[in-house]
């Protein structure tokens, strides 16, 4: 574990330097146990591949301080307990009037675009953390015949609800925001509800399966 | 009976100290970008410091009041008038019932902060009432204010106007000297890097806003050319994607980036970051993070004292 000042009011966690689901587990339990002291002085945690940033109040707390409480909180390396993973199923509606990208992503991977929803659906993915906007979650565990670049050049709109990949990974679009990954379906959920407690649907950790759903089943479940 | 927004002016949103506590949930912690200035605004007219005030940027708002308000500008002086009567920055002012306050072009600084005593009365979502554009959510629904908005006010008539001692603004005064503290990728970056970094002036760019300030001029780059894993971003972080221009990552910022941290804008600085205008030049300069907090810490002690008792 190396802690990193990365300002006058935040410690940047390193717990390794490459992705995989073992550092993933150790990032959310330090996450989890950091959370869960709902200490006054923390004003924000952000998880990271593999490390967690910590936002905190300097005039009430010192990088030492915050220091000593991420060090008791991590435990000695390997013994954590396994962090609390919820177990989530996503419906996603794969027709190509959500999914504009599906067939290029098939042909891409030399399959038929069913075969691309049954892949997509078949895997287990992984919330490494949630960022780029309000409840997007970036998740690992693509198929790796899915795997295939963002588009060179982003669209000006994306639909809230609506799914993509990118490289190995796959996100939900949580809010109409501009975006580059390659759309391939769409959720009837609304994945990001401010007024809502919590918030998003999806929590860094959460373990995430997507079932397909037809059209007629997202427009009953898209009912507000 | 709410305040009628005539004219909106260029960009304007209320905000109050921002949302905290949710950026591990992708949220930004928005809130003003001259944190400093919406404080004095609110203490001026005896709100609390955190009540919603208004944010505008560059060209002020037009504004009519149907019942009488006490309010105060802080931040760029806006050259507003009641009527004929000029409004100035730093002193609370009373608009008849009736009164139209028209806030017009910043000539330095690129936010204004208007306090209504009692403050904006906008639901707190997550905690705050600042307005997260990007989210669409917080302040005036999500987004930012239009010609015909209704801008409700709490009833706060009991709040002490406060009055601030002559001349003590000249203390936090713009400034193109913005001090940073070396980031959390600084080993990425050779001493040359640095050295450039701390010696030349940077333009900021006029694609710059509440997300960044993007910034040109000699360009850094890391010693060698890395993928970083994403990780979480701080307030005020300098962040330098591959052409080398560096991004002063600001309140709106996503909460996770990609790209190496060579520095970071320390906390008592952040408010000159929030008055830059286009086109201006800037420079940085190095502070050690001890000296980051004490810096702070004057800060909040000259806050505290700015006022007459």
């Amino acid at each position: 574990m190396n802690l990193i000042p990365a300002s006058d009011s935040s410690l940047l966690i390193v717990l390794g330097n490459a992705i995989s689901p073992e550092l993933h587990h150790r990032v959310i339990g330090l996450f989890q146990a950091l959370l869960a002291k709902q200490d006054p002085r923390i004003r924000n945690l952000h998880p990271g591949y593999t490390s967690v940033l910590v936002d905190f109040d300097p005039l009430r707390m010192t990088h030492h301080e915050l220091a000593a409480i991420v060090e008791q909180s991590a435990g000695p390396a390997g013994t954590k307990a396994e962090p609390e993973s919820r177990v989530v199923s996503v419906p996603v509606c794969y027709d190509t009037e959500f999914g504009p990208d599906l067939m290029d992503l098939a042909s891409h991977a030399g399959i038929s675009p069913e075969e691309a929803v049954r892949l997509h659906t078949s895997a287990e993915y992984l919330v490494y953390f949630l960022g780029f906007s309000p409840g997007f979650a970036y998740m690992g565990g693509l198929p790796e015949k899915l795997h295939m670049p963002r588009l060179a050049t982003p669209r000006g709109h994306v639909a809230a609800g609506t799914v993509g990949i990118a490289g190995s990974q796959t996100g939900i679009y949580p809010v109409d925001s501009a975006g580059g990954w390659r759309l391939i379906g769409r959720t009837p959920w609304r994945m990001f509800n401010p007024n809502a407690d919590p918030p998003t649907r999806l929590q860094p950790g959460d373990t995430v399966r997507f079932s397909a759903i037809d059209r007629a089943t997202f427009s009953v479940m898209a009912q507000p | 009976m709410p305040i009628r927004v005539k004219n909106p002016g260029m960009f304007s949103t209320i905000q109050d100290l921002g949302r905290y506590g949710y950026s591990h949930l992708g949220i930004s912690i928005v809130g003003a970008a001259d944190r400093l200035s919406l404080r004095i605004a609110n203490l001026l007219v005896g709100n609390e410091e955190n009540a919603p005030a208004l944010e505008m940027t560059l060209l002020g708002a037009t504004l009519e009041f149907e019942e009488r308000h006490t309010v105060a500008l802080a931040g760029a002086d806006c050259d507003a008038k009641v009527g004929t009567s000029p409004v100035r920055p730093g002193e609370a002012v009373e608009v008849p019932a009736g009164g139209v306050l028209k806030c017009g072009g910043m000539k330095t600084g690129a936010r204004s902060y208007l306090a209504v005593q009692g403050g904006f009365d906008v639901p707190l979502v997550m905690g705050s009432t600042a307005t997260d554009v990007r989210g669409q959510f917080g302040g005036l629904q999500g987004r930012r204010l239009k010609a015909g908005d209704l801008l409700p006010v709490r009833d706060g008539r009991s709040g002490r106007i406060r009055r601030l001692k002559p001349g003590v603004l000249d203390a936090v005064s713009r400034h193109d000297i913005v001090r940073v503290t070396r980031g959390a990728q600084q080993e990425w970056f050779g001493p040359e890097t640095f050295e450039a970094l701390f010696s030349c002036p940077y333009a900021i760019s006029d694609q710059s806003d509440r997300t960044g300030l993007r910034l040109k001029g000699q360009p850094l780059r890391p010693r060698e050319q890395s993928q970083l894993l994403t990780d979480g971003i701080p307030l005020g972080a300098m962040q330098v994607p591959q052409d080398g221009q560096p991004i002063i990552l600001f309140v709106d910022q996503q909460t996770t980036g990609g790209y190496p941290k060579i520095a970071n804008v320390i906390m008592a600085d952040m408010h000159r970051v929030g008055q830059f205008r286009p086109h201006e030049q800037v420079r940085f300069q190095e502070v050690s993070i001890p000296q980051a907090i004490m810096l702070l810490k004057e800060q909040e002690r000259w806050l505290e004292d700015a006022f007459v008792l």
